[in-house]
């Protein structure tokens, strides 16, 4: 089934046009991969999944995005809403300074759980669906911005799932870390996937082709190609989705 | 003729020194005078006394709580102006022509001679608005005078908090005001408070905008229409009507090392948060 789908989606920074008439759908609980060289807009069709880009000035945008077939940029749409089903990590880590139990709770106190016990037993469930339980029950006070810096990514996915979204979107979540780091991302990933549709935007190819079931090549603005992780790595329809993944060109 | 590079190297290497060095000494020559004179007269009768002979006797106790109150006063009535308009500023309208006009009305503002912040308090509040010489002419006034700096600081403190943070209190579902309230105004929180040390000392150290609106009266203040005498003032009447030297240095010691305590606290407060914030 579709979680998220995609129909003719055109998007310009003031005169630039960044997306050019994009078709995808993004399908439930797997983990589809957006990779293309720097600049292709990757990133801009993330953000345009949860409307972060309503935030920049001078953006236009048309066509329709579907999420659970209600096109998300029609008038009556609460935004404040939609981000809280279709949630986003960032590249970079991004903790609040705060500690690591104020970070986790920060959407859910925003979204009105204020139940002490409620908050508890959220964190200690969010926690563990991230991986971190065990590194942070005692640290549950630690400032959250001096942690490793995978520990802070990890953070800021508990962050995340504890406002229990449907679809998790990463831009680059992994760009930011060493091998070994992104290894432990990437098994994480995997373990959410289990519940969440993950959308995941990655410049490293073999990081899209471990990890993702379904991939979009774009370039310049377009989707290229999509289908399957195994069919576009091992035998794409496209010349340029070929000479990428070979890297001849990116 | 022209001097060897490091020759003039060398001159203007002691120049500078000097400069920097007579800017130290009079700093602290100032300092250092008045609370010579001022510091033998401190005792605690001093403070906690009421004056005597218009002030020539007695204590100081009044004026400073005169001083206190009407900073208060200005102080409780601009925090939420200022802050309230640097959020607007800075989150809610774009950077534009309107920002730049009402931030150079500000700059003004902060230019503008505290006399004449005096005089106008005294023709719209105590005279046109009838509320006489009184601690809410005075700390209306004071509040006007200082809503510049507190303006300036809060927008300078919540540029500093990172747009990332904004970015994820919004794609966790939080509103504009949510992420104002629970992300920018408590990082900010060290900026603003700086900027209203700052505007204590200013509130607390005016003499001019004070003398025109809030009165000098010597009696401890039952209401917020009554007037009073501040530490500053106290020291102007006692020192230019001659009535004695001797209690005005006095006055004068209390007010220095009040503000200075209050601008090492800002500094204090500066340093120690924007060191653990980044
Ligand atoms: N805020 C912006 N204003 C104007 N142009 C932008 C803005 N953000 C991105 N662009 C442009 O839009 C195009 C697509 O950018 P986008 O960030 O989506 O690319 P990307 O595929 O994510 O690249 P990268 O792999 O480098 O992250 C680029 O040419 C970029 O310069
Ligand atoms: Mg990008």
């Amino acid at each position: 089934m579709n979680t998220i789908e995609v129909k003719n989606l055109n998007f310009y920074y003031g005169n630039f046009q960044a997306l050019k008439d994009i078709g995808i759908a993004f399908q439930e609980k797997i983990i589809t991969a957006l990779i293309g060289p720097s600049g292709c807009g990757k990133s801009t069709l993330l953000r345009c999944l949860n409307r972060m880009n309503d935030l920049i000035e001078g953006v236009k945008i048309s066509g329709e995005v579907d999420f659970k077939d209600k096109n998300i940029y029609s008038k009556n749409i609460d935004v404040v809403e939609l981000r809280r089903h279709v949630g986003m990590v960032f590249q970079r880590p991004n903790p609040f300074p705060l500690s690591v139990f104020d970070n986790v709770v920060y959407g859910l106190k925003v979204h009105g759980v204020t139940q002490a016990f409620r908050l508890e037993e959220i964190v200690e469930r969010s926690l563990k669906a991230t991986g971190l339980w065990d590194e942070m029950k005692d640290k549950l006070n630690s400032i959250a911005t001096e942690l490793p810096l995978e520990q802070q990514q990890r953070l800021c996915m508990a962050r995340l799932v504890a406002i229990e979204p449907e679809v998790i979107l990463m831009d680059e979540p992994c760009s930011a870390l060493d091998p070994i780091a992104t290894a432990k991302i990437e098994e994480l990933m995997f373990e959410l996937k289990k519940k969440y549709t993950i959308v995941i935007v990655t410049h490293n190819m073999q990081q899209a082709a471990r990890v993702s079931d379904c991939c979009g090549f774009m370039l310049l603005g377009e989707l290229i190609e999509f289908g399957t992780t195994s069919k576009i790595f091992t035998s794409p329809d496209n010349q340029k989705t070929q000479d990428y993944i070979t890297g001849r060109f990116g | 003729m022209r001097l060897n590079p490091k020759t003039s190297q060398k001159i203007m290497r002691i120049v500078l020194g000097i400069a920097t060095g007579l800017t130290i000494f009079i700093l602290l020559f100032i300092i250092v005078f008045m609370l010579s004179k001022g510091i033998p007269v401190l005792n605690w009768e001093f403070l906690s006394n009421f004056p005597a002979k218009m002030g020539k006797a007695g204590g100081i106790l009044p004026t400073i709580i005169g001083t206190f109150v009407l900073t208060l006063v200005a102080i409780v009535i601009a925090t939420p102006l200022g802050v309230g308009a640097a959020v607007y500023l800075t989150e809610y309208i774009r950077e534009g022509k309107i920002t730049k006009i009402i931030r150079f009305g500000a700059e003004s503002l902060a230019g503008i001679p505290s006399i004449i912040f005096g005089l106008f308090g005294f023709i719209l509040f105590v005279v046109t608005l009838k509320m006489g010489w009184s601690i809410l002419s005075g700390g209306l006034t004071l509040a006007f005078m200082i809503l510049p700096t507190i303006i300036r600081t809060s927008e300078e403190a919540i540029k500093t908090v990172p747009y990332s943070y904004r970015e994820v209190s919004f794609s966790l579902g939080a509103t504009k005001w949510e992420t104002i309230k629970k992300v920018v105004l408590p990082n900010a929180l060290p900026g603003i408070v700086t900027g209203i040390i700052l505007g204590i000392g200013r509130s607390v150290g005016e003499t001019a905008a004070v003398i025109f609106t809030a009165g000098s009266s010597l009696r401890l203040p039952s209401s917020l229409f009554d007037s009073v005498r501040t530490m500053s003032v106290h020291f102007y009447i006692l020192s230019r009507e001659g009535i004695s030297m001797k209690n005005a240095c006095g006055t004068a010691a209390v007010l220095v090392i009040f503000i200075l305590a209050m601008n090492l606290t800002a500094y204090w407060i500066m340093h120690k948060f924007t060191k653990r914030n980044l």
